[in-house]
């Protein structure tokens, strides 16, 4: 397979062209994949990506252009249409019966027969080939609910085999993974791809597509602007040809100052809905003027630490305090008259209500402040105005307050919380996983806030799987394994280190 | 599936969606009128012209409106908060009680227009009590507020029966209902309002609680949009994780929203009660609590469309009772049938004919 010899495509997208209203989501998009490569699409946050790959699954009708696969013209009508074209997708939000086994979501609509018990027997069979085949383990009979996100993923993928799918779309596949999940899902996407299916992955992590793919295409407020062999390219050309400057890759930071103690943790102790203690008697201090970066493979209890923190998880022991108060028993609203703020790790489930419009959630958790409302009332006209201000101020995209929140890109979605929690200027700010599903430009954009709010003396709290995150953004960084706080280090700390440490293996 | 998604005008939606639910809904009422050996045409006919043709049709069909107005209303406001109310029956039922005990308090000593907002509150507050305790039972102890509310359909049920027959009843008489109010505790006719339409009310019972049914719907509006407790409670109704990441007490809404919506329900007996026939009776509601449901449903949960919605099965109610009357071969129970099929095609089956007209839809936009 050497790179030179032409390899007959697999998909072409001719012209493309798709509007939402004055929105131009695709413009006249022409797209060439090779027939067992993988190929990535990458661009800032609303560039196009998943609304191309959603015309390419038949979720949305491009309103121009034509779509060939493997040569031959295609309408694609919806997902059942691309299905049969050959063509599984894994959506990052996954699409799996919670309480099914993994047997069960894999067969589910492509039963075959009318007997269960006779497909039951042919489909464990085709199922236990596929997991050889390709290395994607899991157990058939494990309930998908128990599984961890990589697992799940992993039965998204086997489900999109099992129906024949000859090309694979991953639309940011590894924000939800953890760093070994991730490798794993490479090895399996390497596999794919030498026994000669076709791969597209969308990511915002250019060191992942400098890692894993054959090709890669740049796309930029709905146009395809570039195309590259991953070889002859760098991260920093890429990171140029997305955003249309130069992006600092790391954000600059001067030192801290620190001041008072703000908030405070006394051996708190957190337990799950099923009683598992997940954060296991952790204390720390966060002084105002300092970012305190909190290092952890994902489901160590950073989660639950930042619930307890918030006000939205009841701890079963120990004392938060701020200002040197203890807060037990304030609920978040509580919480916010204090001065904290709280951008959550799940803007899906927590930050936003995705049916509301985008000025309705520019003011969740803050609706009672007097600037937007009298008495009872909300004043419509002063929360449009505010949230105007803010999507200019973050560059939200597009900057339409009545647009429904569901139909910003992920990113913008991001920028909606992350605009709505900064502005308010609290005293203290919680934050997980600021970046996820975030592009590069914004991420500089969201780091740059984020060192102004520690220099305006603010005490900050950041919980990222990224250690590159932890790393840039953290004056002091704590790792958490296993729930218990393992260690702190500086914020010039080796990657080595603090990997060996999240992992449970050294202090 | 796939179509789920797709964005539709608000014409198509609100607009073409529902007007071909409901010619769907009327060709089979029609199928089923002509399997019985009439003629579907005329039968539609005469329940357009029962309902609409005269005054004291229109009077009548505005009557039922005013009612499952009130209904749908108790109904929509409770669904905006996430919660499914299936007991506006009890609760516009003991709101009776409410209204009745106001009435026989008041209605010897003043006119009718002081008693009025005493009775709208004694109403309201008895269909917000009939509510609490199931809201106390969802908010608090977690059960379920679908079965605890039709639950409490039975148990006011025979409560109202008990003080209908023991305790209210005019002694010496057989009727389980209360003696008739004075004029100080009715509710007037509008009969200026047909009359300004050029028709004659006649024996047709459509009273003040009609324009008091029309304020509610603008304060439910005002509530819902307008509203910072508004804003909770459908934070809540979409999204519960974003609404205790907020800082929104789910009890606290569920207990209030709980009480908003029975007492709307509760409001629905001043029109029957103090409106139509001036006495409590026995089994006043009559079903209007369960219609709500469907009204608030078809109407999108809208105060705008559980008007329309009303008007279409007050036209149902009304027009079905003169056409069981002019075709003694449809009975009630036919009528009942067609009222079904308009529930069933406009409420259940709702995004049954989406998918078609979504891709009607991309085809002759040619997307
Ligand atoms: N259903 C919709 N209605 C209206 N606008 C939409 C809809 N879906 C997407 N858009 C808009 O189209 C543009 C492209 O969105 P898309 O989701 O494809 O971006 P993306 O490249 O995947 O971004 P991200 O990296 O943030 O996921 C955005 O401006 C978005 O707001
Ligand atoms: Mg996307």
């Amino acid at each position: 397979m050497s790179l030179d010899s032409p390899k007959e495509p697999a998909i072409e997208l001719v012209g493309i062209d798709k509007k939402f209203g004055t929105v131009h989501a695709n413009k006249n998009i022409n797209l060439t994949v090779a027939k067992g490569s993988i190929h990535g699409i990458i661009g800032e946050n609303g560039a196009g990506k998943s609304t191309l790959m959603s015309i390419l699954y038949g979720f949305y009708q491009a309103d121009h252009g034509e779509i060939r696969i493997s040569g031959k013209p295609v309408t694609i009508r919806d997902s059942q249409t691309a299905i049969a074209a050959g063509i599984g997708m894994v959506h990052q939000h996954f699409m799996l019966v919670e309480n099914f086994t993994v047997l069960e979501n894999v067969m589910l609509g492509a039963e075959g027969g009318q007997l269960l018990a006779k497909g039951v027997a042919s489909a464990r069979k085709e199922l236990k080939r596929l997991e050889d085949d390709y290395g994607l383990e899991v157990d058939p009979d494990a309930v998908i609910e128990e599984l961890p996100v990589g697992n799940q993923q992993r039965v998204e993928i086997l489900k999109a085999l099992y129906r024949g799918a000859e090309i694979l779309i991953l639309d940011e596949p590894t924000g939800v993974l953890t760093p070994a999940e991730a490798d794993h899902l490479f090895k399996v996407l390497r596999v794919l791809r030498d026994q000669g299916k076709t791969i597209i992955l969308i990511t915002h992590k250019l060191r992942e597509i400098m890692a894993i793919t054959d090709t890669v295409s740049v796309m930029r407020r709905g146009e395809m602007v570039a195309t590259r062999k991953t070889a002859e390219t760098t991260v920093e050309e890429l990171a140029e040809l997305m955003v249309g400057r130069r992006v600092l890759l790391r954000v600059e930071k001067g030192a801290a100052n620190p001041g008072a103690v703000l908030m405070s943790v006394r051996n708190l102790t957190v337990k799950d809905s099923r009683g598992v203690t997940m954060v296991d008697n952790v204390s720390f201090d966060v002084r105002a003027g300092e970012i305190v970066g909190i290092a952890g493979v994902a489901g160590n209890g950073q989660s639950e630490l930042l619930e307890a923190i918030a006000g939205i998880r009841k701890p079963s022991s120990g004392e938060i305090l701020i200002d040197g108060k203890p807060v037990a028993g304030l609920d978040p609203a509580g919480l916010r008259d204090l001065g904290l703020a709280h951008i959550p790790e799940d803007r899906h489930h927590m930050g936003l209500v995705l049916k509301f419009e985008e000025y309705e959630n520019s003011i969740l958790g803050y609706h009672h402040d007097a600037k937007y409302g009298r008495g009872p009332f909300l004043d419509l006209d002063a929360m449009r105005k505010d949230a105007e201000e803010k999507i200019a101020k973050y560059d939200i995209r597009p900057p339409n307050p009545r647009l429904r929140t569901a139909n910003f890109s992920g990113g913008n979605q991001q920028k909606i919380v992350v605009a709505r929690e900064i502005e308010r200027d609290p005293k203290m700010l919680i934050i997980g996983q600021p970046t996820r599903g975030v592009d590069i430009g914004a991420i500089e954009f969201i780091h740059k806030r984020i060192i102004e709010m520690r220099d305006a003396g603010k005490a900050v709290l950041l919980v990222s799987v990224e250690l590159d995150e932890i790393r840039s953004l953290s004056d002091r960084i704590l790792v958490m394994f296993a729930g218990k706080v393992v260690g702190e280090k500086s914020g010039e700390a080796g990657e080595q280190t603090l990997g060996l440490m999240m992992a449970g293996i050294a202090a | 599936m796939s179509t789920v998604s797709v964005p539709l005008p608000a014409w198509i939606n609100y607009g073409l969606i529902p007007l071909l639910n409901l010619i769907l809904a009327f060709f089979f009422s029609g199928l089923v009128v002509w399997g019985i050996g009439e003629n579907p045409f005329e039968a539609l006919q005469l329940l357009l012209i029962g309902a609409l043709g005269r005054g004291e049709g229109i009077g009548f069909t505005l009557f039922y409106t005013t009612s499952f107005i009130f209904t749908g209303l108790s109904v929509a406001v409770a669904i905006h908060a996430g919660l499914f109310n299936i007991g506006s029956e009890g609760q516009a039922y003991l709101g009776g009680l409410g209204a009745a005990l106001v009435a026989l308090a008041m209605d010897s000593y003043v006119p009718w227009y002081v008693t009025m907002p005493f009775a709208v509150i004694g109403a309201a507050l008895f269909g917000a009590a009939c509510a609490a305790i199931p809201a106390w039972l969802q908010a608090k102890r977690g059960s379920h507020i679908v079965i605890t509310t039709i639950m409490f359909n039975f148990i006011v049920s025979s409560l109202m029966n008990y003080v209908l027959v023991r305790v209210l009843i005019v002694p010496g008489k057989m009727a389980p209902e209360t003696r008739t109010f004075l004029p100080g505790g009715q509710l007037p006719k509008l009969d200026w309002l047909i009359a300004m339409f050029g028709g004659k009310i006649g024996a047709a019972p459509l009273n003040f609680s009609f324009l008091i049914a029309l304020i509610m719907c603008f304060l439910v509006w005002v509530l819902i949009w307008r509203t910072k407790l508004g804003y909770e409670m459908r934070t809540l109704g979409i999204s519960p994780t974003a609404a205790s990441y907020a800082g929104i007490r789910y009890s606290k809404i569920v207990m209030i929203t709980m009480l908003i919506s029975g007492g709307l329900a509760g409001m629905m007996a001043l029109n029957p009660v103090m409106g139509a026939s001036a006495r409590l009776q026995i089994e006043f509601v009559g079903g209007a609590g369960f219609v709500g449901i469907a009204v608030s449903l078809m109407g999108r949960n809208h105060p705008a469309g559980i008007v329309l919605a009303a008007l279409l099965f007050g036209i149902l109610y009304q027009g079905g009772a003169e056409l069981s009357f002019d075709m003694p071969s449809i009975t009630r129970d036919m009528i009942v049938v067609i009222q079904g099929m308009v529930i069933l095609f406009a409420g259940a089956l709702e995004y049954m004919l989406r998918p078609a007209v979504v891709r009607l839809y991309q085809q002759l936009t040619g997307k």
